[in-house]
């Protein structure tokens, strides 16, 4: 038995079979391609060969920061081996001639070069062989995407134990249902697959460091999400306590369902809205099942996930007419599409080049004004879904005022198109921004006249004020929400925002955490949005507090220095 | 036809990095460039076909090359093994 700390992430506890997601293991089939789609085969390995292109870039950028010039020139030769003629012209060739498939030719050539390098008494040459072979596995992968299909097609509830996972993996894992639990080397509580396993309700624990190498597919784990540990080959005694643990927690899911339907409103009388975080369309089944009070957030990523071209109007407004349909009624605020230039390269937009800080970089609305065909065709499904009047626009990334009136501008527009049109655009969507980027939280008396509604993103917002890259194993330990300058920002974005009697709403992970809730509330925060998972649970906590009492713990917590001082406050008051 | 034989003088021989940079030299010329040593022949545009020659220290390699531009490529090529890939 082997006990693994991590950062709690989801909460619950899982027992089953590990499931580790390699990276690496890729079978390659020989399949013959039609002689009418080797031209379609062509093209989809030099599609391979730029986007595995981009991954080095954004790899080379990585080293150069971490190790140093010297290190960063080998992925300059992992480059020139991208663009060597025996891979750029050779494997097409193969392609051509014998009618095989791209992943099955690249691998002949590498299979053929291998063979002269075992050829090669020289240890330090043999050696270079790997280099070639780092590539070509790259190529490989970008052809086949093979670890997700078979995370797809799991057949047994595993627990899956990986290094790291994609957003497009995730997808994979819905789809499979076959998921008790996650462990992950990387990440923080906050990372997309922490958010994920929150939204499904699987336990998960992160930033173990190393454990996707330190087990295998098969060995018995138990994950405890709330303790944020992983007990590795346990004892017998100590699944029998879990088995127990398990059970009281399904005892106090069981309690969080008396509380459906019932107000979010405090001991004292104080209501707040509490409303869910929307994932995908799919999901929108989750929100009559909680009677959620609306949509605080509507993440709408998933729809450009997994494919290569641009979701089209179409596509975005039967996921948008859905969740209408699914939650009549209530509030859906639909935040356009946070992507970064990264996914927008395998949307099919050309000229992008990889960023050395994505985080800081090319995302979220300063992407959409970049390439306004993208707002345009989003904004035109969410008018065109607004059929109640109940859609809310939310701007993610904002950090300028300029910004602002640009996509008021391109709504305007919009509008103007779909009168033209002869489409009869009804009720003005209300629009809100993101407080993200500190900056928009200090600026925001200058952006109130142009919106209805404040919302607040605490991951971000956590991450710009502290600088901290939430999955950065080094520095994730100083992310920080009860950090006296997030509370004191969060507190600005109220004050400033009542002032003009405009709504603010959290919608990060603090806002389900259930020492911050009391806090946000007594901060004055009016709308908190969840993951529909923690929805009930949160709303217990909301009523189990004082708004009185916890008006005067905020205001006691913004005036200290240190955020160890906040959380024993809170702590000491949350019972 | 441009042909030219020359010793590596440098201390690690062809590793990746002067492979890296002969194949990217050899790439901006027009002409079909060679590198035969101990009778085997490599496309010197090609990183993987130069690395397979396992050129140490003191072995001699002949560059052949055939198209318009011919005499500078070899030109161009000869100067880097004469400058020892720019090692210290």
């Amino acid at each position: 038995m082997l006990i693994k700390k991590g950062v709690p992430a989801s909460l619950g506890i899982a027992i089953g079979k590990a499931h580790i997601v390699k990276e690496e293991n890729i079978l390659i089939e020989q399949k013959d391609v039609p002689p009418e789609k080797i031209k379609a085969e062509v093209k989809r390995f030099k599609e391979a060969l730029d986007k595995t292109k981009l991954d080095l870039d954004a790899i080379r950028g990585k080293i150069l920061n971490v190790l140093g010039k010297q290190h960063a020139k080998l992925i300059d030769a992992h480059h020139l081996i991208l663009q060597d003629p025996l891979i750029t012209k050779e494997v097409p060739k193969l392609i051509v001639s014998k009618g095989m498939n791209a992943e099955f030719a690249l691998s002949e050539i590498l299979d053929k070069a291998e063979e002269q390098f075992e050829k090669i008494d020289d240890e330090f040459f043999h050696e270079r062989k790997h280099d070639i072979f780092d590539v070509g596995k790259k190529i490989i992968s970008n052809l086949v995407n093979s670890k997700k299909t078979s995370l797809k097609d799991l057949k047994d509830p595993v627990i899956i134990v990986a290094h790291n996972l994609y957003p497009s993996d995730t997808l994979h894992i819905r789809e499979s249902n076959k998921v008790l639990g996650f462990c992950m080397d990387l990440g923080s509580k906050s990372s997309h697959t922490a958010i994920f396993a929150q939204s499904m309700g699987i336990p998960a624990v992160v930033g173990l460091s190393d454990i996707s190498r330190q087990i295998q597919s098969g060995d018995t784990l138990v994950v405890d999400g709330e303790q944020g540990m992983v007990i590795i080959s346990p004892t017998t005694e100590i699944i029998e306590k879990y088995k127990v643990r398990k059970e009281e927690l399904q005892k106090q899911e069981h309690f969080f369902h008396r509380l459906k339907g019932l107000p979010a409103t405090t001991r004292d009388g104080h209501k707040i809205s509490l409303m869910c975080n929307l994932d995908s369309a799919e999901d929108a089944p989750e929100l009559p099942a909680v009677k959620s009070e609306g949509v605080g957030l509507y993440r709408t990523e998933f729809l450009y996930m997994n494919r290569d071209s641009v979701p089209t109007e179409e596509e975005q407004l039967t996921a948008y007419s859905s969740v209408v349909k699914a939650a009549p009624g209530i509030p859906l605020t639909i935040r356009t599409a946070d992507i970064g230039g990264d996914r927008a390269t395998q949307l099919g937009i050309k000229g992008l080049k990889d960023e050395r800080n994505p985080f800081m970089g090319f995302r979220g609305i300063r992407l959409f004004i970049k390439y306004p065909e993208l707002l345009k065709t989003q904004l035109r499904a969410i008018y065109k879904a607004n059929t109640e009047g109940n859609i809310k626009v939310m701007i993610p990334m904002l950090s300028s005022a300029d910004e602002l009136l640009t996509v008021k501008r391109i709504a305007a527009d919009v509008k103007t198109e779909l009168a033209e049109e002869g489409f009869s655009v009804g009720k003005d969507p209300e629009f809100g921004v993101m407080v993200e980027i500190p900056a928009a939280a200090i600026i925001l008396d200058s952006l109130l006249g142009e919106i209805d509604f404040v919302s607040i993103g605490t991951n971000d917002l956590v991450q710009y004020t502290l600088a901290v890259d939430r999955i950065n194993q080094y520095v994730s330990e100083l992310y920080e929400p009860f950090h006296p300058a997030v509370l004191r920002l969060i507190n600005l974005v109220v004050q400033t925002a009542h002032k003009k009697g405009k709504p603010v709403s959290v919608c990060g992970e603090m806002a389900s955490d259930p020492y911050a809730i009391p806090l946000l509330i007594g901060l004055g925060v009016d709308i908190l949005s969840v993951p529909a998972k923690m929805y009930l649970r949160s709303k217990h906590s909301v009523r189990s507090m004082s708004f009185e009492k916890f008006t005067g713990i905020a205001q006691r917590a913004l005036s200290m220095a240190t955020s160890d001082e906040i959380r024993r406050l809170v702590e000491e008051e949350v019972k | 036809m441009t042909k030219r034989t020359i010793k590596i003088i440098n201390e690690l021989g062809i590793h990746a990095r002067p492979a890296g940079m002969i194949a990217n030299t050899a790439s901006r010329f027009a002409c079909d460039i060679r590198l035969v040593k101990d009778g085997m022949e490599v496309n010197a545009k090609s990183i993987m076909g130069i690395m397979t020659l396992a050129a140490g220290k003191g072995s001699a390699i002949e560059i052949t090359a055939k198209g318009s531009d011919e005499g500078e490529a070899v030109a161009a090529l000869a100067d880097l093994f004469e400058k020892k890939f720019d090692e210290d």
